[in-house]
C-alpha cells in the first residue's frame, strides 16, 4: 500500500522507537504534523522556539543514551535550530533533526521561507541529507539514525521538501545500513593496547584523564574497574564529570581552565597520561608546548582518529570505542597480573594528597551574602549527587562543575564545546521528559536564563517540574571576571540593568517562584523546592556580585600557572596571583 | 611542503562542496583541485594539491576520511607517482613572434589547437612546473589568456586507489 512521505516520516520514527519529538510546525512540515496527529506511538512536544527544540532533544539524548529528535519547518524554523545543532555537534551528541524544505520545483528560486539547510548546516553536522524523492525518504532516515549513533556520535539533518511529504510510495523501512565509505572502528589495536598497559604499569606518576567520550561510550564500569584495579589517580574534563564518581578518593576532579589545583598539577607533572575519550581541548590544555614541557608519555584512546594528534602529539594512539578498548586493557591486566609498583605509586599519592590538602575550592562560609558556591554545595548535599543537573554557560556552569560531585555519568548536562548560553532550561525539559521521576536541576544565571526563558511556557504545558537554580549576580559573571583580569576593570556592557522580577515572571508562566537573599535560607529553600515534586520551581538566589571562579588558567599559560583562590596565593607554583581590585561594583 | 592527495568519494550531489567546505572551515589551503567521475559511475575521484607541515597534512587526511562520502584518501607524495596538468594558452602570434611561438611550442612538445591570423592557442600537458616554465619562457606581453586544469595524479605501477 502506498502511503505519503509524511506518514513515512512518522513510521520511520516509530520504527526507531522514538518516544519524543521536539518541534514547531510551519508551512513546509504541515503534512508531517498532520501525520503526527494521526498516530499515537510517540509524543510531540511543542516548544516556543526551535533552538529550544534542539536543546531539549539534546538534553533528552545526553541523559538517556537514546537519539534526540527535533522537527522544524523550513527557512526561519531551520535557522533557529542551528545553534542547537552546533551545540550537539561540538559535544558529539546523537541527534536527528528533520527540517522542512520548500517544494522541490521551488528550490533555488528564493521561495518563501527557503534557506539552503544542507549548505547552512554543513559545518556543524556529522552529516546531512536533502531528500529529493519520496522513494529515498525511508532509507535516508534510516541512514541518519545510523550515522548519528555510530562511531563518534553527532547530529544529522534530514531536509525534506514539502512535495516529498505529499508524494506517495510503498513503505519499506530498511533493517540495516551498509555504507562502503563509512565503517567506524570499534576494537583497538591489540599491540598498542599491550604497549599502553606496560607503560602504565611502569609509570612513576601515572594519571588517567577521562573525557566526554567515556560518558558517550557508557564506559563508566570499565573506567571504574581500571582506576581501582591499578590504584592510579583519575581526573576528568568538564564533559567527563560523573564517568568516575566525583566523591571517590581516587578522583582528583576536574582539570583545565577552571580545573582543581591537584588535577592540573597532576596533569602537568605526570609521567604517563592515559587519555580516555578526551581530546586535549584548548580549555583543558591551553598551551600544548607548555603542557609537554615536563616530559611525559601519552596514550590516547579515541574513536575519532582525527582527534588524535590534533593538538598534542601522542606516543601510543589507540583508535577504537573507549569501552571496548578498556575491556581489552582490563582483560589483559587480569591475565598477566601486572600492576604498578605500590611503593612508587604511594610516593605519587603523597604528592597528590599534598596538593589536594590546599583545598582549592575553599570559599568564605561566613559571608553575609549568598556565595554561589554555597548554593551548589547545598544542592549537592540535598540531592546526594544523584540529580540530573543541566547548566547554562558562565561562572555558574564552572561552579556547578566544581562543587557538585557527580556520582554517576549522564547526570551533568551542559554545553561544553560550543558554550551555548540558553542551553540549560530547554535541555532540562528534555532531561525531565526522559527521566520523569528524577530530580532535574537547572543551574543558571540571570543572563543565561533569559536567552531561552520562553521555554517556561513549554514546561507549563507539559508539566515539566524542573528546579531552576538562578545564581543571580546581576552581571554577565564570566565576562565581568575577564574584564577584571584582562581589561582593567572596565565593565563594558557586562552589567545587566532592568532585570525582571523572576518570582513574578515564574508566577506569570504558572510556576512557583522563590527569591532567596540570605545564606541561612538557601538549604530550606532547596528542600522546599524538592518537596514540590509536581511543580516547576524558579529559585532566584541573590548572590555575591564579586565572586570569581578559581582556580583559573589564563590563556597562554601552563596548567601549573594557575590564578589561585585567596587562601592559596602564597604558594610558589608559577606566578602568584595578586589580590585583585574589584573596582566599584554597583 | 607541497602534497598531492587523491580522494575517492561517492558520486553524490553535494559531496564536492563538503570537501571544499572542510578546507575553508578548517583553514587549510587548496592550491588546485581536479575532480571527475571514474570508470565506476558511482565514484568520483579528486586530486587536491595542498601545502602544509606533516602534521597539517595528517589532519587533512584524517578530516577527509571523516566525511561520510569519502571512501579512500591517499597521499601520492608518499611514493612514486605521475602527475599531469593541462594548460590552454593563447598567445599573440604575429610577425617574427609567430615563428618563435611555433618553436617554443615544439620545444615544450605542445600542440597548437587553434590558429587565427594573429593568435595561436597551444595545448600543453605535463607537470605543473613544466607549464610554469613555459609561461616563464615566453615573452609575457604576448600571453593573451591562460587556463589550467590543476594537477591530476596517479600512483606508479601497482599502487592503485580503488575499493
Amino acid at each position: 500500500m502506498e502511503i505519503s512521505g509524511a506518514e513515512i516520516v512518522t513510521r520511520c520514527l516509530e520504527a526507531e522507537g522514538v518516544e519524543f519529538v521536539f518541534g514547531y510546525p510551519g508551512g513546509a512540515v504541515l503534512e508531517i504534523y498532520d501525520a503526527i496527529f494521526k498516530q499515537d506511538k510517540f509524543k510531540h512536544v511543542l516548544v516556543r522556539h526551535e533552538q529550544g527544540a534542539v536543546h531539549a532533544a539534546d538534553g533528552y539524548s545526553r541523559s538517556s543514551h537514546k537519539v534526540g529528535v527535533a522537527l522544524v519547518t523550513s527557512g526561519p524554523g531551520a535557522t533557529n535550530a542551528i545553534t542547537g545543532i552546533a551545540t550537539a555537534y561540538l559535544d558529539s551528541i546523537p541527534l536527528v533533526v528533520i527540517s522542512g524544505q520548500v517544494a522541490t520545483p521551488a528550490i533555488g528560486l528564493d521561495a518563501f521561507q527557503e534557506v539552503d539547510m544542507v549548505g547552512i548546516t554543513r559545518p556543524c553536522v556529522k552529516h546531512n541529507i536533502l531528500v529529493k524523492d519520496v522513494r529515498e525518504l525511508a532509507p535516508a532516515i534510516k541512514k541518519a539514525f545510523h550515522i548519528a549513533t555510530t562511531g563518534r556520535p553527532g547530529p544529522v539533518v534530514v531536509d525534506i521538501p514539502k512535495d516529498v511529504t505529499l508524494a506517495r510510495t510503498e513503505f519499506n523501512y530498511p533493517q540495516t545500513v551498509s555504507l562502503r565509505s563509512y565503517n567506524p572502528p570499534t576494537k583497538g589495536h591489540p599491540g598498542q593496547i599491550k604497549k599502553a598497559i606496560n607503560l602504565l604499569c611502569d609509570a612513576k606518576r601515572p594519571l588517567i584523564y577521562i573525557g566526554g567520550g567515556a560518558v558517550l561510550a557508557n564506559a563508566e564500569r570499565q573506567v571504574g574497574e581500571l582506576v581501582r584495579m591499578l590504584g592510579v589517580p583519575a581526573a576528568n574534563t568538564l564533559m567527563g564529570l560523573g564517568a568516575f564518581p566525583g566523591a571517590d578518593p581516587l578522583n582528583l576532579g576536574m582539570m583545565g581552565m577552571h580545573g582543581l589545583y591537584e588535577a592540573n598539577m597532576a596533569m602537568q607533572h605526570c609521567d604517563v597520561l592515559i587519555a580516555v575519550g578526551a581530546r586535549f581541548d584548548d580549555r583543558v590544555v591551553s598551551v600544548p608546548s607548555h603542557f609537554l614541557s615536563s616530559p611525559k608519555k601519552i596514550v590516547h584512546i579515541d574513536i575519532d582518529p582525527s582527534s588524535i594528534a590534533k593538538r598534542v602529539k601522542v606516543d601510543i594512539p589507540i583508535v577504537g570505542n573507549v569501552r571496548d578498548v578498556l575491556d581489552e586493557m582490563i582483560a589483559l591486566l587480569k591475565q598477566n597480573g601486572t600492576r604498578p609498583n605500590a611503593d612508587v605509586l604511594a610516593s605519587w599519592w603523597r604528592q597528590l594528597d599534598e596538593w589536594r590538602g590546599h583545598d582549592c575550592l575553599k570559599f568564605d562560609m561566613d559571608s553575609e551574602i549568598i556565595k554561589p558556591q554555597f548554593v551548589v554545595q547545598k544542592l549537592y548535599e540535598v540531592t546526594g549527587g544523584e540529580a540530573f543537573v543541566t547548566s547554562d554557560v558562565g561562572q555558574h556552569q564552572m561552579w556547578a562543575a566544581q562543587y557538585y560531585k557527580f556520582a554517576k555519568p549522564r547526570r551533568w548536562i551542559n554545553s561544553g564545546g560550543l558554550g551555548t548560553m540558553g542551553f540549560g532550561l530547554p535541555a532540562a525539559m528534555g532531561v525531565q521528559l526522559a527521566n520523569p521521576d528524577a530530580t532535574v536541576a537547572c543551574i543558571t544565571g540571570e543572563a543565561s536564563i533569559q536567552m531561552n526563558i520562553q521555554e517556561l511556557s513549554t514546561c507549563k504545558q507539559y508539566h515539566v517540574p524542573v528546579k531552576i537554580i538562578n545564581l543571580n549576580n546581576r552581571y554577565l559573571g564570566m565576562v565581568r571576571q575577564w574584564q577584571e583580569f584582562f581589561y582593567g576593570n572596565r565593565y563594558s556592557e557586562s552589567y545587566m540593568d532592568a532585570l525582571p522580577d523572576f518570582v513574578k515572571l515564574a508566577e506569570a508562566y504558572g510556576h512557583v517562584g522563590m527569591k532567596i537573599e540570605r545564606p541561612a535560607d538557601v538549604e530550606p529553600a532547596l528542600r522546599e523546592a524538592m518537596k514540590l515534586k509536581e511543580r516547576l520551581v524558579f529559585m532566584d538566589f541573590i548572590t555575591d556580585q564579586k565572586e570569581n571562579v578559581f582556580p583559573m588558567v589564563q590563556n597562554g599559560r601552563g596548567l601549573n600557572q594557575m590564578d589561585l583562590p585567596p587562601h592559596m596565593r602564597n604558594l610558589q607554583h608559577g606566578p602568584v596571583a595578586k589580590e585583585r581590585d574589584y573596582g566599584n561594583l554597583s | 611542503m607541497r602534497h598531492i592527495l587523491s580522494v575517492l568519494l561517492e558520486n553524490e550531489a553535494g559531496a564536492l562542496s563538503r570537501v571544499v567546505g572542510l578546507f575553508s572551515a578548517r583553514g587549510y589551503n587548496i592550491d588546485s583541485l581536479t575532480v571527475s567521475t571514474t570508470e565506476d559511475a558511482t565514484l568520483s575521484r579528486m586530486t587536491i594539491v595542498t601545502s602544509g607541515s606533516d602534521d597539517v597534512i595528517e589532519q587533512i587526511t584524517k578530516q577527509l576520511n571523516k566525511l561520510i562520502e569519502v571512501v579512500k584518501v591517499i597521499d601520492l607524495n608518499e611514493s612514486d607517482h605521475v602527475e599531469r596538468e593541462m594548460m590552454l594558452i593563447k598567445v599573440r602570434a604575429t610577425g617574427k613572434d609567430r615563428e618563435e611561438m611555433k618553436r617554443m611550442n615544439d620545444i615544450f612538445r605542445g600542440r597548437i589547437v587553434d590558429v587565427t591570423e594573429k593568435t595561436y592557442t597551444i595545448e600543453l600537458t605535463g607537470e605543473s612546473a613544466k607549464l610554469d616554465a613555459f609561461i616563464e619562457a615566453v615573452d609575457r606581453t604576448l600571453i593573451l589568456e591562460t587556463v589550467r586544469t590543476g594537477a591530476s595524479g596517479i600512483g606508479r605501477g601497482e599502487r592503485i586507489l580503488k575499493i
